[in-house]
């Protein structure tokens, strides 16, 4: 017994494209403060520091800080971190016309120091909080391995973002252009997926990858969320109603993208009953679970062009869930934003 | 509106790290059954509900919702967070029934989900009853 579908778009008002504008905007940003806490002290610092011994004069200390072009230098001896010494030290004695004294009188001791296993995060939280311009960073044993400022800090996140948006652009440019690529009188991509009864821990995570595979291989947002909405209820009816689960094929051709449930039973009944908003066979704690509403075949086959469900026999299920694509949603990653 | 505008109309807690405050909320919509959020939802949108299980961020993530508030103060377990944040869902708790915020949230100028295309509404279930002719 054939349901068609619908054939209404969830597509609406001008609105919706302005929201699309604004979130490709968006994941930049994001993705900065993820990486804040992601990337490591020890990638973004500088690892070939400038020490200097504590007997080094102030005169002396302002010829290595232009030559090297840097704002302050570890005070080290026989190995030893003693302090740091900075420019604005530099600028003090030069005031005071000081500049004979030994940078080991006027270095800061004891310096605060960052480990260089730990987040980027630390670092920033850490100059907010002292208000200096550089850390010494040392690793496990105490060893000073490096130095880190706001500027590394800077230009580490940038230079890590231009690397990540590359990977992605490169990734969904490969992938959208199988379908002109790979040449064949037909070609299909089949995902496949098996479903496990009951199992709510791993709910949704078939149309989780799906949603991420329709969206690597470049098609547009609204095919990919029509697509994820319908095989996302698929997969929990596959989960809540069947016996013994059931699998999941999506097959993406140039034209279609076809997502078909199939499982081994219990089997449907009545067709016409189930299809019905609001009917639904979901037990009580099925429904303390937020499911059982009733509505995962009605939205399916909002979300879909086609809709076929069937129960031969009344004992197993088959549902055919078919979206049409038009050449624009088969470029969408070429569209910007 | 943005998110950050929301979380004190609501007042609210934001639970989850790394949200965008600034981010421009447009339109709102609130269910306690999954399948409900699927039927209206607009991507984009803030979700309210009650339910606080890890299906909630899976649903939302299908949808293409922008962040939960869990209303009544429910503050949701640890597995719903990670996923959340995996996902890179802003959560924000609550104190107030549902009904409470959503009022708040639709005085304070946030549109409710546009379901004038979704034609899954009985034909024979709109427009008023005309209770007295009912009972003749």
């Amino acid at each position: 017994m054939r349901a068609e579908g619908s054939g209404v778009r969830a597509e609406g008002s001008g609105v919706r494209a302005e929201e699309s504008g604004v979130r490709a905007a968006m994941p930049q940003i994001t993705r900065l403060q993820e990486l804040v806490y992601e990337l490591k002290i020890a990638e973004v610092m500088t690892s070939r520091v400038r020490t200097v011994p504590p007997h080094t004069t102030m005169a002396e200390l302002r010829e290595i800080l232009r030559e090297h072009r840097i704002s302050g230098a570890p005070v080290v001896e026989s190995g030893e971190l003693l302090g740091m010494i900075s420019i604005e030290d530099l600028i003090k004695a030069l005031a005071a016309g000081e500049m004979d004294v030994a940078v080991g009188q006027r270095m800061t001791p004891a310096p605060v120091v960052l480990s260089a296993d730990d987040p980027v995060v630390l670092a920033v939280d850490r100059f907010v909080h002292y208000g200096f311009g550089r850390f010494p960073v040392v690793d496990g044993d105490g060893k000073l391995v490096g130095i880190i400022t706001q500027g590394d800090i800077t230009r580490g996140l940038l230079k890590k973002l231009e690397v990540e948006y590359h990977e992605e652009e490169i990734r969904r440019y490969r992938a959208s252009h199988i379908f002109e690529d790979v040449v064949s009188n037909h070609t299909s991509i089949f995902l496949h997926y098996d479903v496990v009864a009951r199992d709510f821990e791993h709910a949704g995570e078939a149309s989780s990858k799906i949603k991420r595979a329709l969206n690597r291989l470049g098609f547009s947002p609204h095919i990919v969320r029509r697509a994820a909405i319908a095989a996302y209820e698929a997969e929990m009816n596959i989960i809540i109603h069947t016996t013994q689960g059931g699998k999941m094929v999506v097959d993406v051709q140039p034209g279609q993208i076809m997502i078909r449930a199939e499982d081994s039973g219990p089997g449907i009944p009545d067709i016409e009953q189930a299809m019905q908003p609001g009917f639904s066979t979901a037990s009580e704690w099925i429904r303390e679970m937020g499911f059982g509403a009733g509505m995962g075949l009605a939205n399916i086959q909002r979300c879909a062009d086609e809709v076929r469900l069937e129960s031969p026999l009344g004992t197993r299920t088959i549902l055919e869930a078919v979206i049409y694509l038009d050449q624009e949603d088969l470029r969408g990653a070429n569209r910007k934003g | 509106m943005k998110l950050g505008e929301i979380v004190s109309i609501v007042e609210g807690r934001l639970i989850s790290r790394r949200a965008d405050l600034d981010m421009e909320i447009l339109r709102a919509g609130a269910a306690d059954l999954m399948s409900d959020v699927l039927a209206f939802a607009d991507p984009g949108s803030i979700l309210l509900t009650g339910l606080c299980n890890p299906q909630v961020i899976r649903t939302a993530e299908m949808a293409d919702i922008a962040g939960i508030v869990f209303v009544r103060g429910k503050y949701p377990p640890t597995e719903t967070i990670i996923l959340a944040e995996e996902k890179g869902m802003p959560l924000v708790v609550a104190p107030h029934t549902m009904f409470e915020l959503s009022g708040r949230l639709y005085r304070a100028g946030l549109q409710s989900c546009d379901i004038s295309d979704r034609n899954y509404v009985r034909a024979d279930l709109k427009g008023p009853v005309d209770v007295a002719g009912e009972c003749g």
